[in-house]
């Protein structure tokens, strides 16, 4: 028992509830919530290291033992999960104090932003997978309301159009788990497991296996990628930056966990068809990054090649590659973030997100420039910086498991995400100046220290990966033998 | 003509009354018998609604001057606050205990600490639905 396990969920829910009652105050709810964060990062920071000396913590909630209660489940993936969740949120809140403005504040703008990070640290801790259901209500329902807060004419309109996805997903989502419950008789995800090895994954319980695929997919954007292009360029520069660095991870979490855990009987169908899912997100976002003039498109085309690389790992299934998809999942959850953020000030700045409007930027912003810049070379894989070891070791997994193929189109994909970043900081920074300082719609005051907190950590993931690796080896062997993990929630 | 609810209201003033009791008698029925904290707060919600539409919005405010966006909140916080009290006792969280008491006029009762936790619920969803209604009630435009 460790209540030290459940405290990254309710430290950011307890942060919310309090911060209803004081919503006219503006200066103290950011306070609030900018404290409560810190406090979340030395706890998550604490809860990693835990997990690397003592193995991975469990917690049972209300005392009742496994599979009959619900168990809370802290492994070495999870917690630097959660870890990378409350750095990115953090940044997002110190971005949000300058450029969300004084209404949305007003209207609970910070308790959905903490509700909204209590849904994903909780969908990554939990242990059992109806409560991963609520949890995803918990985030979907924060996300709902921040997509619509300020409710411009494009806001409702996307919205209207994630609203409907995601409650479909979601009701696939119970359905799946309602097939899988009638089959097994369980819904902990460790007795579940050890369930599904005793009778094996043999027919019906393939079909569940693929329902679940596609649930995932939709909330990850793997493959069923329609809606979130759309979605993620309606709400303003902090939302945006958080969701691209947090709710399609979720997805990716979800789609790991079961089929490293659950479903891991049959590579042959599953794991087959997610390599050619992955292979399929990564050519048509990458496609839809190039081929779009307007910033906020091309940033949500590149979350979704990145959705792509990491299913790969995983589909991969050899130890390389999925140390590869841990180390790329959180380099992807740091950097989209930061290019959102990034992205955001620049249409703040030109007061288009149209490229062919603007041009020049780095006369004036020249700190602004250089960090687009360092964060498009980290997104593409570039040696000093912390997308190239995740990279390195995804193409090593992909040519260990022979997808020669799909490993060819994830190295080709990295060319064109490096072309289309290019291509947005040669259109917006380089070239003619077309505002002067004065015509400008925005500034940036403020909003860099956030940004580069990320760069720095973009900086220390690449050189520092040495200090990193022997946690994500850890992580990777849970997720690689299913045994670490129901002996730690069953204790057999 | 002149409207006039009178045999309306009248029947409200008993009617809500009646309703109202049954929803505590659901709220703490739910221990052992169905109902809970769920029912109990949309039934009465429901009691609060009918009286919405006897009186009116104004007239209600100076009644129940209650902030039910406050009221959601502070559900919310009891909930989670009885699963906090865990970490006192050192036990798992939402560890949950109960007893047998002597308490007066009642004789011999169980009192049960989900009892908290289900009082969290009730003002959670007593509050959200009559934010929901009061707010769609009140949009003019």
């Amino acid at each position: 028992m460790n209540n030290l396990v459940v405290l990254p969920i309710v430290l950011p829910i307890m942060t919310g509830i309090i911060l209803i009652f004081f919503r006219n105050q503006i200066g103290l709810q950011r306070w609030i919530s900018f404290i409560s964060l810190l406090f979340f990062i030395g706890l998550a920071a604490n809860m990693v290291q835990l997990v690397y000396v003592d193995g991975i913590q469990t917690l049972y909630l209300g005392g009742w033992l496994p599979p009959f209660g619900i168990v809370l489940v802290a492994d070495m993936f999870a917690s630097l999960l959660v870890l990378t969740t409350a750095i990115v949120a953090l940044s997002c809140l110190w971005f949000s104090f300058r450029s969300i403005g004084i209404e949305r504040e007003k209207h609970y703008y910070y308790p959905f932003f903490h509700f909204l990070i209590a849904g994903v640290s909780g969908s990554f801790l939990t242990g059992d997978i109806f409560n991963l259901f609520v949890f995803f209500e918990v985030m979907l329902i924060s996300s709902y309301v921040l997509i619509v807060l300020g409710a411009t004419k494009i806001q409702l309109r996307e919205t209207l159009k994630y609203l409907l996805v995601n409650i479909v997903s979601s009701a696939l989502f119970v359905a799946s788990v309602a097939f899988l419950y009638a089959i097994t008789g369980t819904l902990n995800m460790a007795d579940l497991s050890v369930r599904v090895a005793e009778v094996g994954q043999t027919g019906l319980l393939n079909v569940v296996a693929l329902l679940f695929l596609i649930v995932f997919g939709l909330k990850a954007g793997l493959f069923l990628y329609f809606w979130l292009p759309g979605s993620y360029s309606a709400p303003p520069t902090p939302v945006a930056a958080l969701f691209a660095g947090l709710l399609t991870k979720v997805g990716i979490y979800a789609i790991f966990r079961t089929f490293t855990l659950i479903f891991y009987h049959q590579p042959g169908i599953t794991h087959e068809i997610m390599a050619w899912m992955a292979a399929a997100t990564m050519i048509l976002g990458v496609i839809g990054a190039i081929a779009f003039s307007d910033i906020r498109q091309v940033l949500a085309f590149n979350v979704v090649a990145g959705v792509g690389f990491i299913i790969f790992g995983l589909a991969a299934f050899t130890s390389a590659s999925f140390q590869g998809a841990i180390f790329y999942l959180i380099h992807d959850m740091l950097v989209k973030a930061l290019l959102f953020l990034l992205g955001g000030a620049v249409i703040g700045i030109a007061g288009t997100s149209n490229l062919k409007q603007m041009g020049g930027l780095i006369k004036y912003h020249p700190s602004l420039g250089w960090m687009f810049f360092i964060a498009g070379l980290a997104l593409a894989g570039v040696p000093p910086l912390s997308g190239f070891i995740g990279k390195l070791l995804l193409v090593q997994g992909g040519l260990t498991a022979e997808f020669y193929w799909i490993t060819g189109i994830s190295l080709a994909t990295s060319l064109l995400i490096l072309y289309s970043i290019i291509k947005v900081f040669m259109h917006a920074f380089w070239g003619e100046t077309k505002l002067s300082p004065k015509e400008e719609k925005g500034s940036e005051k403020g909003l860099l220290a956030p940004c580069a907190v990320l760069v720095f950590l973009s900086f220390a993931l690449g050189l520092g990966a040495d200090y990193l690796y022997p946690y994500i080896e850890v992580a990777a062997e849970t997720l690689m033998d299913p045994s670490i993990y129901i002996q730690a929630v069953l204790k057999e | 003509m002149k409207t006039n609810d009178v045999i309306l209201q009248t029947v409200t003033r008993t009617v809500s009354f009646i309703i109202l009791l049954f929803s505590i008698y659901l709220f703490f029925a739910g221990h052992h018998n169905p109902g809970g904290g769920f029912i109990g707060g949309l039934m009465t919600g429901a009691a609060l609604v009918l009286l919405y539409i006897a009186y009116d919005i104004k007239t209600m405010a100076k009644v129940l001057p209650i902030d039910f966006k406050n009221m959601t909140a502070l559900g919310l916080l009891i909930g989670v606050s009885t699963g906090l009290g865990s970490f006192l006792f050192n036990v798992p969280f939402l560890s949950h205990s109960f007893g047998y008491f002597y308490l007066p006029f009642l004789g011999k009762t169980e009192l049960a600490t989900a009892v908290l936790f289900d009082l969290g619920v009730y003002l959670t969803v007593v509050g959200v639905t009559m934010t929901i209604i009061l707010t769609i009630g009140e949009d003019n435009e």
